[in-house]
C-alpha cells in the first residue's frame, strides 16, 4: 500500500497535535517531494514512475455522498482504488433493536435515502413473513405503486446528479423537476415528500386519496415524453458518448462473483431481475420487460436505467388499471391498527388500539431473510426475532454496499476522469452504505 | 426454495460428502430453508454447495452476523446462497462462542464477501481466519468494543456536541 507517503517522523513520539503547526501534523504531504527540500538539487526525480497516493472525498460534490477513495495515480492513470466508507454510519441496525416492529420502519427508510419505499417493503415482508400475515391485494398493489415511482424518482436523482458529474448541468434541473412531481405524489398519499412511512406491516397505512389516481395519471401521460427530451439530450451527446463509451467495463461473471446485482449487472447483459426471477408482492400480474446491455460499460449502464424507468411507469399504470377493491391493509387487530372511526363506537377496538401503540405487536421466535429488488440491486432484509415486541436483529444487505466492491474493478487502469463517470454510473448511497 | 424434505436430502448428501459432522442441524421455517453447519467445516460445505452438489448454489449475496444473546453458543454468521438457475435461496448459519468467535474465510470462493466478512468483525468481533484485509469497515480503526452485540449499551458512548464539549476535555486526542 502507500508506506510512501506516510513519510518521516511518524516513528518517533508524536507532539501535542494542535500545538504542532499544521504542516507537521499533515503526515500525507512529504515536502523534500515537490522540490524544496535539500533532496530536490541531487536526486532526480522521474515523473512517469512516480505513484502519487491521494485522498478523493470523503467531501467531494463527485462521490454522491460521504465517500473516500484512496487512490494511487501514476500520472492521471488509476494504479489502485480503496474505498473507505463509514463516515456516515450511524448505527441505524442497532438503534432498530430498540425498537418495536412497526416503529422500526421510520429507521429503515433512512438506509437508502432515496429508495425509502423499497426499504420500508423489504423490512415488511421480512416482518410479514415471520407473522405468516397475508397482506390484501389492494395493499400489495398500493405498495407496488409506491415502489415503482420511487424507482423512478430515484433513478432521476441518479440521472440529475451523474450527469452533473459528467458535466450536463441542463440535466439536474429536468430530472428534478419531473422527480418533484413524484414527490408530491407521495406528499399526497402519505403527508411526506420523502421516507414516506406508507409501507406498514400488513399492507399501507392508508388508501391513496381522491384525485391522487388523475394526477398520477397525469405524469404517466407526462413522463415518456420527457424521457424522450432526456434522450434527446444525452444519448448521442459527443462529450457523454466519449466520456461513458467502454469505460468500466467488467465481465458479468466477475461482477456475479462480487455480488454485484441490479442495472449494474443487467447493463452487463445478465437479465437477473427479482421482479421476475423470484416475483414479489404483486409483480407477477403486470406485464413489464427487463432491459440488458451488451457490452457493460457506463453507456449502458445509463441506459438500462433510462429504459428501466419507462418500464416503471409501465407497472404502474398496469397497476392504477387494475387496482382491486377491497381493504389496503389487514384487517388482523393484532398487527394493524383499527380503523379510526371505529374507535368513537368499540371497545375492543380501542384496546387494539392502545396495546399495538404501547407495546406493538410481538413477534413469534424465528428467523428470516427477505429480498426485493431497489432501483440498485438485491435489497435484503434479515430478522432475527426472539418472541418480543422488538427484533433481537435486523440487518439489512444493501446493494449500494455490495456493488461498492466492484469500483476498483472498474477503475483501475482508467483514468482518473473515467473513475468519476465509473462513480456516478455505480450509483452508490452512502446511507445505505454505512446504515 | 428447497421444501423441508429437499433440505433433509441436500444435508444428507452434504454428510457424505463432506464429513459426518458436517451439518450440525437442519432448520425450515416460514418457507425458508436453513442449514447448520460446523465452523471448522464452512468452507467445505461452502465449496461443495458451490461446485460439487447435484443441485448447486452459485452465488453469496449476503453474509452477516447475529448476537443470539441468551443462547450459547452467542455468535453466528450466516450465509444467504442463491441458486440462479433453479432461482431457489439457501440459508447457511454456523454457531461461534465469545470466548472462541473464529470462523474461516470465504473470500477466495466467494469474493463478495470481503465487505461483508470485515462488516461482521466490525459489529461483532468476529474474526474470519484467512481474511486478506481484515480491518474495520464502518466504526473508526481505533473503535473499542463491538457494538452490534447485544450486551453492548445503547448511548453508552457520549455523543459530542459545542455544549458539553468542555466537559470531556482533549476529547480529540
Amino acid at each position: 500500500m502507500s508506506s510512501d507517503g506516510n513519510g518521516n517522523g511518524a516513528e518517533h513520539s508524536r507532539p501535542d497535535p494542535l500545538a504542532a503547526p499544521y504542516r507537521e501534523r499533515e503526515q500525507s504531504v512529504t515536502l523534500e517531494r515537490v522540490g524544496h527540500g535539500p533532496a530536490a538539487a541531487t536526486e532526480q526525480l522521474e515523473p512517469e514512475t512516480e505513484l502519487f497516493t491521494i485522498n478523493l472525498g470523503p467531501h467531494h460534490p463527485a462521490t454522491h455522498g460521504v465517500l473516500r477513495l484512496l487512490c494511487t495515480l501514476e500520472g492521471e492513470t488509476v494504479l489502485d482504488v480503496k474505498p473507505i466508507v463509514g463516515y456516515v454510519h450511524t448505527g441505524i441496525e442497532k438503534s432498530m433493536e430498540t425498537q418495536q416492529y412497526w416503529k422500526a420502519i421510520t429507521f429503515v427508510e433512512r438506509m437508502d435515502y432515496l429508495a425509502y419505499n423499497f426499504n420500508a417493503q423489504a423490512y415488511c415482508m421480512t416482518v410479514e413473513r415471520l407473522l405468516d400475515e397475508p397482506v390484501p391485494a389492494r395493499g400489495e398493489y398500493l405498495r407496488v405503486i409506491h415502489c415503482e415511482l420511487n424507482r423512478i424518482a430515484s433513478h432521476l436523482f441518479w440521472l440529475g446528479t451523474s450527469a452533473l458529474d459528467i458535466g450536463a448541468i441542463t440535466m439536474m434541473w429536468w430530472a428534478l423537476r419531473e422527480r418533484d412531481y413524484v414527490l408530491d405524489l407521495f406528499e399526497m398519499s402519505s403527508g411526506q415528500r420523502m421516507h414516506t412511512r406508507y409501507i406498514q406491516v400488513g399492507g399501507v397505512i392508508d388508501d391513496i386519496p381522491p384525485g391522487w389516481e388523475r394526477k398520477c395519471r397525469e405524469f404517466l401521460e407526462l413522463f415518456p415524453a420527457r424521457i424522450d427530451q432526456y434522450e434527446a439530450l444525452l444519448d448521442k451527446n459527443e462529450i457523454w458518448l466519449q466520456r461513458l463509451k467502454n469505460v468500466g467495463v467488467v465481465s458479468p461473471e466477475r461482477l456475479r462473483e462480487l455480488g454485484v446485482t441490479g442495472p449494474l449487472l443487467r447493463a452487463a447483459g445478465d437479465p437477473w431481475d427479482l421482479r421476475k426471477a423470484m416475483p414479489y408482492s404483486a409483480y407477477s400480474d403486470f406485464d413489464f420487460q427487463i432491459p440488458v446491455g451488451t457490452v457493460g460499460d457506463c453507456y449502458d449502464r445509463y441506459r438500462v436505467r433510462m429504459a428501466e424507468m419507462r418500464e416503471s411507469a409501465r407497472i404502474v399504470e398496469q397497476a392504477l388499471d387494475g387496482l382491486p377493491e377491497g381493504p389496503y391493509i389487514t384487517t388482523n387487530r393484532k398487527v394493524a391498527l383499527p380503523p379510526r372511526h371505529e374507535l368513537a363506537t368499540s371497545m375492543e377496538a380501542l384496546i387494539h388500539h392502545f396495546k399495538l401503540v404501547t407495546e406493538g405487536f410481538r413477534v413469534g421466535p424465528g428467523e428470516a431473510y427477505c429480498a426485493i429488488e431497489s432501483p440498485r440491486g438485491e435489497l435484503g432484509c434479515y430478522i432475527l426475532a426472539d418472541g418480543s415486541a422488538k427484533p433481537a436483529r435486523v440487518h439489512v444487505r444493501d446493494p449500494s454496499f455490495v456493488n461498492l466492491q466492484a469500483l476498483p474493478e472498474m477503475s483501475e487502469g482508467g483514468l482518473i476522469a473515467d473513475m468519476i463517470a465509473n462513480i456516478a454510473m455505480l450509483d452508490p448511497i452512502l446511507g445505505g452504505i454505512d446504515r | 426454495m428447497p421444501d423441508a424434505t429437499g433440505l433433509e436430502l441436500l444435508a444428507q448428501r452434504i454428510r457424505g460428502a463432506v464429513a459426518d459432522d458436517a451439518v450440525v442441524g437442519t432448520a425450515y421455517q416460514h418457507g425458508q430453508a436453513m442449514l447448520e453447519v460446523a465452523p471448522a467445516r464452512v468452507r467445505e460445505v461452502l465449496t461443495y454447495l458451490r461446485d460439487k452438489d447435484e443441485e448447486p448454489y452459485e452465488q453469496l449475496l449476503s453474509l452477516h452476523g447475529v448476537d443470539y444473546l441468551p443462547e450459547e453458543p452467542r455468535l453466528g454468521v450466516h450465509y444467504q446462497l442463491l441458486a440462479r438457475a433453479r432461482r431457489e435461496r439457501l440459508g447457511v448459519k454456523t454457531r461461534v462462542t465469545v470466548e472462541d468467535p473464529v470462523v474461516p474465510s470465504v473470500v477466495d470462493i466467494f469474493p463478495t464477501a470481503n465487505f461483508h466478512e470485515r462488516e461482521a468483525f466490525d459489529m461483532f468481533g468476529l474474526l474470519f481466519d484467512g481474511h486478506p484485509d481484515p480491518r474495520r469497515i464502518l466504526l473508526p480503526e481505533d473503535y473499542e468494543g463491538f457494538p452490534q452485540r447485544r450486551d453492548f449499551p445503547v448511548g453508552g458512548e457520549p455523543v459530542l456536541f459545542t455544549h458539553n464539549e468542555h466537559k470531556y476535555p482533549r476529547w480529540y486526542e
